[in-house]
């Protein structure tokens, strides 16, 4: 026996449709097994990761605040990967983008005005593209590999924001905790209810999510990134240039992903730490290709991926395991995403018979 | 290897009933074919017949869905390439499978057993390569060599397997005339040998002089088997595309009016390392010529088409001048709101992304030529969908595009039906100026007349075209005047009625300038 690969002459429609629910199913099950060589009831403990987080008001303001960062991210990211330019580093840009941010509120915290909020925003965005635009810059002109140094760029933030925050932005009184002023009242991001935590980066996540579903469907814009996401031959018959769109895609996703640094710190946690992100940007890539790279998909694959984020905290709580399933759970879901999204180029066949190499021994 | 009596009958190679289905769809269907010891069998069908599919199976590339092919009368299986060199099948591909970066002997060695020494197979490959009269150094390196002695390396390399049968896959596409001369010589002495060769083509000239036997196939089925050489090329026509095919008008028209295209010393650096560079180009297109630019292919054709379409601009303004105005510089978009329009020779990925509708593929091309028509919404760049889809169902009407649904993916639609779509894109502007790279590459006989005919009829309303092409009879059919590319060095152009196709093919192979010829002779050295 063995199992064939066929390719199908179109891309099957039901499966581009079907293959994420088939992912999630899958990473359910492998879920399930993993529980039991826990030792733990896979159902309790599938019931507490899943299902509990959704069932109080106040976690489903955490879900929504987890969303937030996730959706806009990965809405950014999914421009990049469609026109074929890799950005891995959102969780750098995502970084710098809320240093950038927090100047005015760390730095000018004497400054009072309502101008303060949107400028952080604004100063987010740039902070995030700005950075972006360094592996941009660098595979425009260099033809660097910008996987790698988007990736690495990650860490120089990471280790930026520490220094920082246990150095000259170190809150004066602050009993030497590494951490910054906590931010005056007009620098926090407003809640959008009074029933709970939930801030205004929501809604900076769904309009995101709706502009860039509109450009990719109606614009020449859109037209370009696929084209030349697709075919950069094709995108240069075409007139568009590349290089062009390796800085427009890059500083997109880096803007996408400053803003929501900047908002996760003004609204969520008011103030800069060494650590502001439990890989928002690494997960957000996940959350990309759950949603099939559209824009409107990714809003229903943040909350699903925010619901891991939850469920890690709860199944902690609840049955004790580490909360370190959250991200094999994230893995599993990526795994099984890319796995399943063959389905939709090709055909498995399993072949039950021979067809060996026998034969032709004997006709010499 | 005599052959007498009984044994001379029996077919070496026999295929009974063989299918393979691709899905639903039969790439081939019921085959049945019988090759005799010794002699050459040719067969012969349009692109997309189902002989490539037909030969795979043959050579163990692809497994047969039913029916069964005899070896010497013995029923067997075939499941790989290395068994088909087992039994005594050679295969040469259409598309070599050499790696530039390594020497004709290393080239060889990769298909052999491991554990024969370089030095044993370069003897072997030079002593065969003599005995054939197919001269090749084996310590070349791979890049350094014409498309002509790369396929002496594919031969040879099937030839060390002391093969009966050797299977060649459309082998003179890319030869010259002269050198496919060469290779009819090397075909009769394995002949002569007691060797079969099966030789795919759709040439028919070349069939019905160098073969025995033909079997015809059309849309995977068997459609005739004859002697070539009783049959007319319009009978061996009528088999393989099943009808008639409408004739080009040629285009015959006096008027010739002002140069719209002239390019003027024209000199590019090769891009890669394998790229062709060009040397001094110089041409004019008048409007209502078409200048044909013949060549074997890897001559610089596709580097010439990269300068005169924008995509890859010159420095020098002056190198090319569209409708008068000097262009050099200028991008793909700059020329085309000149007046230019432009067909790559690749179809996918280049010409138009498969993935995306036909609307979307018409956008791809004309988004900044017609932006009035096309484009709305200010700066944000709307698509006028309802408009781009009305000029689709335009072009597709005049240049009868056959397709599955209103607007399918480009991907979906056969090559011929694409490459009207196309060509028609571009014809739907009447530019002024049109460059065509191989214009019916790898199209059906039907839709190749069709988009002849169009140049020639774009050429006759006062443009002036420019086709690249690699096949003389096309050339021929729609030229007014041709030049010859070689080596990235463009011939003079000369009016059509004065060439020969032996002049051409003196002039592909350089052979006008002694200098080259002497360096031709001094390459095997």
């Amino acid at each position: 026996m063995r199992i064939e690969l066929e390719k199908r002459p179109k891309i099957s429609t039901l499966f581009s449709i079907l293959s994420p629910f088939i992912a999630l199913i899958l990473t359910i099950i492998a879920g399930a097994i993993m529980f039991m060589l826990l030792g733990k009831n896979p159902l309790d403990a599938l019931y507490s990761f899943f299902v509990e987080p959704l069932l109080e008001v106040w976690s489903l303001h955490e879900l929504a605040i987890k969303a937030a960062p996730l959706i806009l991210i990965a809405v950014g990211l999914s421009v990049c990967y469609r026109s074929n330019n890799w950005n891995i580093g959102a969780e750098g840009q995502f970084i710098m983008g809320a240093i950038a941010g927090s100047i005015l509120p760390v730095v000018f915290y004497e400054w009072h005005s309502p101008l303060v909020l949107p400028l952080m925003l604004l100063m987010g965005m740039l902070g995030g593209a700005l950075y972006a635009g360094i592996p941009a810059f660098l595979k425009a002109h260099l033809n660097t590999n910008e996987i790698l140094t988007s990736l690495m760029l990650v860490y120089v933030a990471q280790l930026f924001l520490d220094w920082l925050v246990r150095g000259p932005w170190r809150n004066p009184d602050g009993m030497n905790f590494p951490e910054t002023r906590t931010f005056a009242a007009e620098a926090i991001l407003p809640e959008l209810l009074s029933s709970g935590r939930t801030h205004w980066g929501f809604v900076f996540a769904i309009l995101a999510a709706i502009l860039v579903w509109f450009m990719m469907r109606y614009t020449l814009k859109g037209l370009e990134i696929s084209v030349l996401g697709q075919s950069e031959r094709a995108g240069r018959f075409a007139g568009f240039s590349s290089r062009k769109m390796i800085w427009f895609s890059m500083m997109l996703s880096g803007a996408c992903a400053g803003l929501a640094g900047i908002a996760e710190v003004s609204g969520a946690i008011q103030q800069l730490r060494p650590v502001i992100s439990p890989g928002y940007g690494f997960t957000a890539i996940i959350v990309a290709f759950l949603g099939r790279l559209n824009p409107l998909g990714i809003i229903a694959a943040g909350l699903v991926l925010a619901l891991t984020y939850l469920g890690g905290e709860a199944a902690q709580l609840s049955i004790g395991v580490s909360e370190k399933v959250t991200r094999v759970f994230q893995g599993l879901l990526l795994f099984f995403v890319l796995s399943c999204d063959t389905l939709i180029h090709y055909k498995i066949r399993v072949i039950w018979s021979k067809l060996g190499g026998t034969a032709v021994d004997g006709g010499h | 290897m005599p052959v007498e009596g009984e044994a001379a009958n029996r077919p070496l190679l026999a295929v009974g009933n063989l299918t393979k289905l691709f899905g639903t769809f039969a790439a081939c269907s019921g085959i049945n074919l019988d090759i005799r010891p010794g002699e050459i069998h040719a067969l012969l069908g349009e692109n997309g017949a189902g002989k490539s599919t037909l030969v795979k199976m043959l050579f163990g590339v692809l497994s047969p869905s039913s029916g069964q092919i005899l070896w010497q009368g013995q029923p067997v299986q075939i499941p790989s390439p290395s068994a088909a060199r087992k039994l005594g099948i050679g295969m040469v591909f259409q598309h070599f499978c050499l790696f530039e970066a390594l020497t004709v002997a290393e080239n060889i060695a990769l298909s052999m057993d491991p554990g024969v020494s370089l030095a044993n197979i370069a003897e072997e490959a030079k002593r065969l390569s003599v005995s054939y009269g197919l001269p090749l150094d084996p310590n070349a390196h791979v890049a350094d060599l014409s498309v002509g002695e790369r396929q002496r390396i594919e031969i040879v390399r099937a030839l060390l397997q002391n093969p009966k049968l050797i299977i060649l896959d459309e082998p003179t596409s890319v030869l010259t005339p002269q050198e496919a001369d060469r290779l009819f010589e090397t075909l009769a002495k394995l002949k002569a040998e007691g060797r079969s060769v099966l030789y795919i083509s759709h040439r028919l000239e070349e069939v019905q002089r160098i073969c025995d036997r033909a079997t015809v196939l059309r849309h995977g089925k068997v459609t005739g088997a004859c002697d070539p050489r009783l049959e007319t090329p319009a009978s061996l026509a009528r088999m393989m595309v099943g009808s008639d095919v409408a004739h080009v008008s040629a285009a015959g028209t006096d008027l010739k009016g002002d140069v719209q295209l002239e390019v003027r010393h024209l000199t590019a650096a090769a891009r890669t390392p394998f790229a062709v560079s060009l040397k001094d180009v110089c041409l004019k297109v008048r409007a209502g010529e078409v200048l044909a630019i013949a060549g074997v292919a890897g001559n610089g054709q596709g580097e010439l088409f990269d300068a005169l379409s924008g995509e890859y601009p010159v420095p020098d303004p002056d190198a090319i001048h569209v409708r008068q105005k000097p262009a050099g510089n200028l991008g793909i978009t700059a020329r085309r709101l000149m007046g230019a329009g432009f067909v790559p020779e690749e179809r996918h990925g280049h010409a138009a992304v498969p993935a995306l509708s036909l609307s979307d593929n018409l956008v791809l091309a004309r988004c900044q030529s017609d932006r009035k028509a096309f484009i709305g919404g200010g700066f944000i760049g709307i698509i006028r969908q309802q408009a781009v889809k009305r000029a689709a169902k335009r072009i597709s009407e005049v240049m009868d595009v056959r397709k599955s649904s209103d607007n399918p993916a480009a991907g979906s639609l056969s090559g011929g039906n694409l490459q009207k779509f196309i060509v028609g894109r571009e014809l739907d502007r009447q530019p002024t100026v049109l460059v065509v790279n191989q214009p019916t590459w790898g199209v059906d006989a039907g839709a190749a007349s069709r988009i002849r005919q169009s140049l020639v009829d774009l050429a006759k309303s006062g443009s002036a075209v420019l086709v690249i092409s690699q096949d003389l009879d096309e050339i021929f059919e729609v030229a007014t005047e041709i030049a010859v590319i070689s080596e990235g060095r463009l011939s003079e152009a000369y009016p059509a009625a004065t060439l020969s196709r032996e002049k051409i093919g003196l002039l592909m192979g350089g052979m006008d300038n002694q200098a080259d010829a002497a360096r031709e002779t001094s390459h095997a050295h």
